[in-house]
């Protein structure tokens, strides 16, 4: 068995535990040995992603430190590990393992059907399911096939989530627009991202869906915000979260 | 200096406005998507168009020479002009050595790029825009909003007010075919008075030496068949190598522009019309300066389809207006910065970074990844507010330290649940004006590893 790092996101360590203890027991019931490092914090996007280089760098160096000996590196975020996948090389290009963290840091949903190959899953989730295809993970980790692409389809989320009893997952009129987090950008652009999230939210309650699930909480506490402080029936859910109640083989 | 955010939150405070403009470039992305999907080969076209500017512009001085070469053999005039200043004054020179007093113009963006416009009209020459959109944001005294659909941002009823005033329509029309057909009669009369045409260019093809200009109204062909002086404006970008390069580009043009198979005008200008004369300006005005910068110089493959707006989230609910430059949306949130990084800074910040852009591009410009680089770029220039320079110095400061991390995080968790709503949705949270801040648990999950693993 392959030894995996378990890179927990910041925002999620801290807000979002329970996403955390999901990804770490799917992984173990798998047989993984599966490591916390605790010495991790945050792969450095919301300082990258703000044009701050020199405040994400050494977060880049230090997550090589912390994760480069491990065989795989699991998260349960798109996002973060496009950062590491997609956006370490200028500054990390050449060092002893990078090359090997680069190819081998996996989203949750990538890693279980790609790498553990999981092709059974037993369990119920008697819901209407509206997936939020967060754009890092869809268009920088290729978790699905993005709507603008005109190549055959597929869906790494839908195929996990699929195989579980009573699931309906609908059809939305946009099956892959952004909800408008995009980090600093949701206060930034405040009066656009909120807008996004809405129209992202109507989107989702026209096609029925009582559960938004997608696979980065960044872009579901934004879309929960706005739930929340409208009163309004829908929750979100990280597809760990439903994941955990199943049995994957 | 107002940036991008407050120009988009104006305009986003029209939430039905808003959701209009939003529907009706989603509808045309809908056309695009349904366009795309009827060619088998599209993702090979694009790989191919794309593959096609990138050699362009890796010699772009030898097939600017060799179009020039070949344009001349045409009979066709070539001008050189650096900047915006010296295009203006070739065509005000052409124009005034013909004694033209009255000129008609088809959509070009370069020339509202150079704001040729008023410096025409500062000369006694009347310039009339006549593809439909731009002659209508002309009458308002707008720049456009898009560059493809130049008066997306008006309805009809707007343009029934306008062309009330403008052009004695009956007052409160809005029938599109009505307000259509006199913008014809109006336009028609412009035709026949010009004494030269003014065109922009699509494609320059170096072999040929000849340019072509796609439109849907016809009115570039109206503008250069009737008078004898035809005058053609091209950024330096927009050369092809050879002329079977164009099936790849005008297969994508359209499709992913406005979602229909080809423009209902595909014109090749190959010199000029018996008796008449042909010029083409050719402008570099900072083009060759992306082309020095490897990491943003694939924007000058940029076919101007207005694919990356139809598609942007942002662009559909902000409005053209609030990018404050002639090209707007992504590819406009590149190429102004370029211009001024200072006067644009908040440009490449007006974007989730979702990466449509890129997907939709026809000729594959890492238009979000661009974006992202100028983010770099204006912090080392330090345009960008200093608040937030120094905020996001503090996170990487307490982020690079798991004690200080773990510290700040339980502090947070501890006291956000005790402070008074009013203090936790003050003024300083710009989060909690439309959204609630996410329920603080007790414990992180490293506090809870523990328990779990034992």
């Amino acid at each position: 068995m392959p030894s995996v790092g378990l890179f927990i996101p910041c925002y999620v360590d801290q807000l979002y535990p329970q996403v955390g203890l999901a990804t770490l027991r799917i992984l173990r019931r798998l047989g993984f040995n599966v490591e916390f490092p605790p010495e991790q914090t945050c792969c450095g996007q919301p300082m990258a992603n703000s044009g701050c280089d020199a405040a994400a760098r050494p977060l880049a160096e230090r997550f090589l430190a912390i994760f480069g000996k491990y065989d795989h590196v699991v998260a349960p975020s798109g996002s973060c590990v496009s950062m590491v996948r997609n956006h370490y090389d200028h500054w990390l290009h050449g060092k002893p393992r990078f090359e090997h963290l680069r190819d081998n840091t996996f989203e949750l949903c990538e890693y279980l059907t790609g790498v553990v190959k999981v092709t059974k899953i037993d369990g119920d989730f008697p819901f209407k399911v509206g997936l939020q295809m967060s754009c890092h993970g869809l268009r920088e980790l290729r978790l699905a096939r993005s709507s603008e692409q005109m190549t055959a389809p597929y869906n790494k989320v839908r195929q996990l989530l699929s195989q579980l009893r009573g699931i309906e997952i609908v059809d939305l009129l946009r099956p892959d627009e952004c909800c408008g987090f995009g980090g600093a950008f949701a206060v930034d652009e405040e009066a656009v991202s909120c807008l996004m999230g809405r129209d992202r939210i109507e989107d989702h309650a026209r096609a029925g869906a009582e559960v938004i699930v997608g696979y980065d909480m960044s872009c579901l506490m934004h879309l929960d915000g706005l739930i929340r402080r409208a009163e309004r029936a829908q929750r979100v859910m990280h597809v760990a979260e439903i994941l955990e109640k199943a049995q994957l083989a | 200096m107002t940036g991008h955010a407050e120009k988009a939150a104006a305009f986003a405070a029209n939430e039905s406005r808003t959701h209009w403009h939003d529907e009706s470039l989603w509808f045309v992305r809908v056309k695009r998507d349904r366009q795309a999907a009827s060619i088998p080969e599209w993702e090979a076209l694009r790989e191919a168009a794309s593959a096609i500017k990138t050699h362009t512009l890796s010699r772009l001085a030898d097939y600017l020479e060799e179009f020039e070469r070949n344009a001349t053999a045409n009979g066709i005039h070539v001008h050189w002009a650096r900047d915006a200043a010296e295009h203006n004054a070739i065509v005000h020179q052409i124009l005034a050595s013909h004694n033209v007093t009255r000129l008609v113009k088809s959509k070009s963006m370069l020339t509202e790029e150079c704001h040729l416009n008023p410096y025409l009209e500062a000369r006694g020459i009347e310039v009339t825009d006549t593809d439909l959109g731009e002659r209508i944001v002309q009458l308002r005294k707008e720049p456009p909003s898009h560059i493809v659909l130049p008066a997306i941002h008006l309805k009809k009823e707007d343009i029934g007010e306008l062309f009330h005033i403008e052009l004695g329509t009956e007052k409160g029309a809005s029938d599109p075919k009505y307000l259509t057909e006199a913008a014809r009669g109006h336009l028609r009369s412009k035709f026949m008075e010009a004494q030269a045409g003014l065109t922009g260019v699509n494609f320059a093809v170096a072999e040929t030496g000849g340019v072509v200009v796609c439109t849907n109204e016809g009115n570039a062909d109206m503008g250069t068949s009737l008078p004898p002086l035809h005058i053609a404006c091209m950024g330096m970008e927009k050369l092809i190598p050879r002329a079977e390069d164009l099936a790849v580009f005008l297969r994508l043009l359209a499709r992913s522009g406005t979602g229909q198979p080809v423009t209902t005008y595909t014109s090749h200008f190959n010199g000029p019309l018996p008796g008449g004369e042909m010029h083409v300006v050719i402008v570099d005005n900072g083009r060759s300066r992306i082309l020095g910068q490897p990491t943003f110089r694939s924007s000058l493959g940029c076919i101007r389809c207005g694919a990356c707006m139809n598609t942007c989230p942002v662009y559909r609910r902000s409005g053209g207006y609030s990018y404050g430059y002639i090209v707007p949306g992504p590819i406009g949130s590149i190429l102004a910065p370029q211009r001024d990084p200072e006067k644009y800074a908040s440009l490449p910040f007006a974007s989730s970074l979702c990466g449509s852009c890129t997907d939709v591009c026809p000729v594959k410009i890492d238009l979000h990844q661009q974006l992202l680089a100028f983010r770099k770029k204006l912090v080392d220039l330090k345009v960008v507010p200093l608040q937030k320079r120094l905020g996001m110095a503090g996170l990487g400061f307490v982020l690079s330290r798991p004690w200080l991390y773990r510290m700040s995080g339980s502090l947070l968790r501890a006291v956000m649940p005790v402070l008074p709503r009013g203090l936790v949705y003050g003024a300083w949270n710009r989060w909690g004006v439309q959204r609630e801040l996410p329920a603080m648990p007790k414990e992180s999950f490293r506090d809870l590893i523990g328990k779990e693993l034992s």
